[in-house]
């Protein structure tokens, strides 16, 4: 009996030695589960999802503070990546926090511009030039498509354009399986 | 609108199937030449039986029915459980085996590419444990025909006379019979054997091996998995053989009985539930060769191919994945 | 000397197809009266007109400049005139339309004044530049600009290889230039050779062209090797090609001149010698017309020619169902045949059911492994096209699906009739749009941290600003107060009054500020007007007598 537990205990000792080892050995540094819920959203910025930029989202949502699906632009996709991330059901889009569209670029028109700046004050990546009473312009490339720039606007000259299918851009779509003749 | 390649030049899955049957044929027919019709019988049961079921379940299931019952594979599983199984086993044995195979094994697993397991041999399986006693009932050499269908459909079964064991059930019960003084050259001696394996069976053997070579010679399958099958078998039985040859059958008899030609030919070249790399393929093979005879030679079934090829089916995503082909540029060597 | 060749996994031997076109020699293909030439016909940056609507131009004038480091210029295959700088339909699988220079030609097919260069004498990168904008590009399909390929690798480059093998069926563009202009592309090949600093320059042919590679030896000089190559598809894919000829196997993402080897199309090569000995840029090519055609046949075409030309001189028999650029196994059917022939451009093939056959419906996989065993690249097709289905893209590629040169021999012997290729193209597709997105998402995120970063900072500073303006004032009141004056009020205290202070000295600024702006009503004003505005203030400010010059015409 006696040596039965000195076994027992022995064991006990020499995996919860090597556990504490592992803890210690393995240790992971910082909040890598942030960094990965991060890492699937769209970086658009936008704020849709009711947190100022889309890390403060992340963090919400490590913290449980917040539903997967509050993300328009990381659409129906993104929130199937969350799910899958974070071991949940997924569940469609909230629709009070927007709907899912076809990505665009903020483009202004170069006529109507004032050149008051507040523009350039919304766009949450800087993608817009210019300077006061001069005319402003759209980097696309590097312009997300938050949308956050129209509100700001005192003469409504930005406008939002679908991105179009280039030569370049195109894609080959899904093989589409004909449907049998011999059904 | 369809893209490139515009040409095909394939053998369709119809073609391939037709291949498989044709490949059968020389076995069949040196079993009904040794063993009487009622293979044959059994092959129209179960043929009629898979295409019915196959019919029935690709309606049920919203598929195109001519299309995938004309590609022939519900009758290649037909034929491949009508040829494991005794030909003189009840007709229901033959219709509930068949059944199991295309409605289980096959259909409620997504169809034809989509079983991880082969529906012949789970059928087999399945019957040989639920109906033991009917599934060790083999014909004796010579039977008549009107006995042989009297069997299948009748009722009535006396039995004594008109079967026989197969060389490896009549070595297994010699060995326990006899306890330790049995003598596996003894045992040889009786009705059961032939020259090389058992009485009549070697010719069906030899017509599964000459189907096999026409596969090959088809390109239907490739060599890996029947050599690596049969190496395996030959090299397993000829080292515990020549540490006791009195204990252990010989490799000729390995090889020359049972469903070994069979199995080597037709069941472990199945494509959908083996392994598909040419490595992975030898590793499978050979597994189903190395369960197979210890399952033979130490455990409590006749023949234990049929477990043996259940056990490695799901092995295959493991073997495959660890026996993935260097691809053009990523060999060793090549920097 | 016969090389000892090597062998690529797999394959398939298609039925070749090729005599039928080879009957007669290349034909010229009169000129058409509007020619469309896209901007974009090379891999990289699209070229930036260098024209517009209206401007006389020059056969063999540039008028698309290279832009970016990979790209080549485009130049007016004839002489005549501009019409338009537009979007016209390409001749790609998507039917898209891109900018192309439509030129409406004057039927007097006039040259730009060309002087040859003296290529010995030259730097490799002048010389390297004059072929960029020259437009030369590879002809074997991938029009990849060629001057980047001749620049000399970190290691020394051993041996050059030209691609004749052209392995499709149908097409024989490659073997009637080699049969009918072999001089040429050995010239090419020993430029390409000098500047590349080779020996051995390799002309890897397929065997089913005894022609081509007769009069291929016949031209050959010092140094330059035509090996007879057997037959069998794609030996013309470029990795297959060097693995036949030197047993050097280039993996997907590596470069053949990271193993001394360099790989060019003869078509190209013969491109070189034209652009070096003649100056003449990349304004036609030869192209195969086959199939169902009455008269099938290679041209020599001016780029930017309609398709539909080179149909009328094809004759397209009835039955005709579509019109394929390429060959059968890598080809795309044309969405129009008003679409150009562009630089990349071999044949035109003219399909009817009974040669080109409707795909037979897909069925299931079996996994039986024909598409491996048949796959040059030594993939496990029927593993990619599960993971492809699945949208499991990482599994994809973990798998190599970038090795696929997409050749079609899987799909080609697939019993299942599966289009196995199409899924690999749209998995390719899907990845390359998820890694453009990703680095999108990722240069956002690092835009939107510096963003983040900066105005913290300049909250930071400002309210340091403040906080250092506030301690000044503060000073300058104490001063005041030690000065002599009593407090005025001792209720409020000093750092009220400082707040106060600070007010007043805002308002003070603000006020200054305001009186600084003028008013201005211009803000909104064209050009034009703007300019009449500053003439008019110059004349205002221009002590009289003063001569004014005219504003410059723009």
């Amino acid at each position: 009996m006696l040596e039965a537990l000195l076994v027992m205990a022995g064991i006990a000792l020499v995996l919860g030695a090597g556990l504490g080892y592992a803890a210690i050995r393995f240790k992971v540094q910082g909040d890598p589960l942030v960094d990965k819920i991060d890492a699937i959203l769209p970086q658009t910025q936008c704020g849709q999802c009711g947190f100022p930029g889309c890390r403060p989202y992340a963090n919400a949502i490590a913290d449980g503070d917040a539903d997967i699906n509050q993300c328009p632009p990381g659409g129906d996709e993104g929130v199937r990546k969350l799910a899958d991330l974070l071991g949940r059901e997924y569940k469609p889009l909230n629709e009070e926090h927007g709907v899912e569209k076809p990505k665009c670029v903020a483009i202004i028109d170069e006529q109507t511009c004032i050149g008051c700046t507040l523009c350039i004050q919304a766009c949450p990546v800087d993608a817009i030039v210019g300077a006061a009473k001069q005319m402003h312009t759209v980097v696309e490339a590097e312009c997300t498509g938050c949308e956050l720039c129209i509100a700001p606007c005192p003469v409504d000259c930005i406008t939002m354009e679908p991105i179009p299918e280039t030569v370049q851009n195109w894609k080959w779509k899904y093989p589409t399986i004909p449907i049998s003749r011999a059904a | 609108m369809s893209h490139s390649p515009y040409l095909r030049q394939a053998r369709s899955v119809r073609q391939i199937m037709l291949h498989v049957l044709i490949a059968l044929l020389p076995g069949v027919l040196a079993w009904s030449w040794q063993f009487g019709v009622g293979v044959l019988v059994q092959l129209g049961l179960a043929t009629v039986t898979a295409v019915a079921a196959e019919a029935l379940m690709l309606r049920l299931r919203g598929r195109p029915v001519a299309m995938y019952v004309g590609d022939l594979s519900a009758v290649v599983t037909a034929w491949l459980i009508a040829l494991t199984l005794p030909s003189i086993a009840p007709w229901w044995i033959v219709v509930v085996a068949t059944l199991t195979a295309i409605v289980v094994a096959k259909h409620l697993y997504g169809g034809l590419g989509q079983n991880p397991f082969n529906p012949a041999m789970v059928a087999f399986c399945t019957m040989i444990v639920a109906f033991p006693a009917l599934m060790s009932q083999w014909p004796a050499a010579g039977l008549d025909v009107s006995h042989q269908l009297d069997l299948i459909f009748g009722g009535h079964r006396q039995l004594d006379a008109i079967t026989a064991a197969t060389p490896l059930d009549a070595l297994r019960t010699g060995l326990r019979e006899g306890g330790a003084d049995a003598r596996v050259a003894e045992i040889m001696q009786g009705s059961a054997f032939g020259a090389v394996g058992g009485a009549g069976w070697e010719w069906v053997v030899a017509g599964f091996g000459l189907g096999g070579l026409y596969l090959l010679w088809q390109r239907v399958i490739t060599w890996h998995l029947p050599l690596a099958f049969l190496a395996t078998m030959a090299a397993i039985s000829l080292l515990l053989w020549g540490m006791h040859p009195e204990r252990f059958a010989s490799p000729l008899l390995h090889l020359a009985s049972g469903g070994t030609m069979l199995a080597a030919f037709f069941i472990v070249t199945d494509p959908v539930s083996g392994a598909t790399t040419p490595r992975g393929k030898l590793v499978f093979a050979g597994g189903v060769a190395f369960i197979a005879y210890m399952i033979r030679s130490f455990g409590n079934y006749p023949d234990g191919i049929a477990f043996a090829v259940l056990l490695m089916n799901i092995c295959v995503p493991l073997i495959d994945m660890n026996t993935q082909p260097a691809v053009f540029g990523h060999k060793r060597g090549s920097r | 000397m016969l090389a000892k060749l090597f062998k690529f996994h797999g394959g398939v031997k298609p039925d070749s197809r090729k005599t039928a076109s080879t009957q007669r020699p290349i034909a010229p293909l009169p000129l058409a009266p509007q020619l469309v030439v896209p901007l974009h016909q090379s891999i990289g940056g699209t070229p930036r007109p260098m024209v517009a609507a209206g401007e006389r131009v020059l056969k063999g004038q540039p008028i698309g400049a290279a832009e970016g480091p990979v790209s080549a210029a485009v130049h007016a295959p004839t002489s005549g005139i501009v019409r338009a700088i537009e979007e016209r339909t390409m001749p790609h699988p998507s039917g898209l339309a891109a900018a192309c220079v439509v030129i409406e030609s004057d039927g007097e097919d006039r040259w730009i004044e060309r002087e040859p260069i003296p290529w010995q004498s030259m730097p490799g990168d002048e010389l390297r530049d004059f072929l960029r904008d020259a437009g030369v590009v590879g002809l074997g399909g991938a029009t990849f600009p060629s001057h980047i390929k001749l620049r000399p690798g970190d290691k020394p480059t051993h041996t050059l290889v030209l691609n004749g093998a052209e392995c499709e069926p149908f097409i024989t563009c490659d073997d009637m230039l080699m049969r009918e202009r072999a001089g040429e592309i050995v010239r090419g090949a020993l430029i390409m050779a000098r500047m590349l600093r080779v020996e051995r320059v390799l002309i890897g042919i397929e065997d089913n062209k005894p022609e081509a590679i007769a009069a291929m030896r016949e031209a050959a000089r010092e140094g330059v090797e035509v090996v007879a190559i057997p037959t069998l598809y794609p030996a013309g894919g470029e990795k297959q090609l060097l693995r036949v000829l030197t047993g050097v196997e280039v993996a997907a993402g590596r470069r053949p001149v990271e193993f001394g080897l360099q790989c060019f199309n003869v078509g190209t090569a013969y491109r070189v010698a034209r652009a070096i000995d003649h100056a003449e840029p990349l304004i036609s090519r030869i192209v195969t017309v086959a199939g169902n055609v009455e008269a099938p046949g290679n041209f020599e075409v001016a780029i930017g020619t309609p398709i539909d030309a080179l149909l009328a001189a094809g004759k397209p028999l009835p039955g005709t169902d579509r019109i394929l650029m390429g060959g059968p196994m890598m080809g795309f059917a044309l969405p129009t045949t008003t679409a150009p022939v562009v630089k990349g451009t071999n044949c035109i093939l003219v399909g009817d059911p009974t040669l080109l056959p409707p795909p037979p419906p897909e069925m299931a996989c079996i996994r039986c492994g024909t598409c491996a065993q048949h796959c040059p690249a030594d993939l496990q097709p029927f593993e990619l096209y599960w993971y492809g289905r699945a949208h499991n893209f990482g599994k994809a590629q973990e798998y190599h699906l970038f090795d696929c040169i997409e050749c079609g021999c899987c799909s080609y012997v697939c019993p299942s009739n599966i289009p196995l290729v199409d899924y690999f193209r749209y998995t390719k597709g899907e990845i390359w749009a998820r890694e453009r997105e990703k680095s999108a998402a990722d240069s956002a995120r690092e835009r939107f941290e510096a963003r983040n970063e900066r105005q913290e900072r300049e909250k930071r500073e400002k309210a340091e600003k403040l906080a250092a303006k506030a301690a000044a004032t503060r000073q300058k009141l104490a001063d005041k107060e030690d000065a002599g004056d009593a407090p005025a009020a001792p209720a409020t205290s000093p750092a009220e009054e400082a707040k106060k202070a600070l007010i007043a000295a805002a308002l003070e600024r603000a006020k200054q500020q305001k009186s600084q702006v003028r008013p201005r009503n211009t803000d909104n004003l064209s050009a034009d007007k703007l300019a009449e505005i500053d003439e008019i203030e110059a004349r205002r400010t221009q002590p009289p007598g003063a001569t004014i010059e005219p504003p410059e015409s723009k």
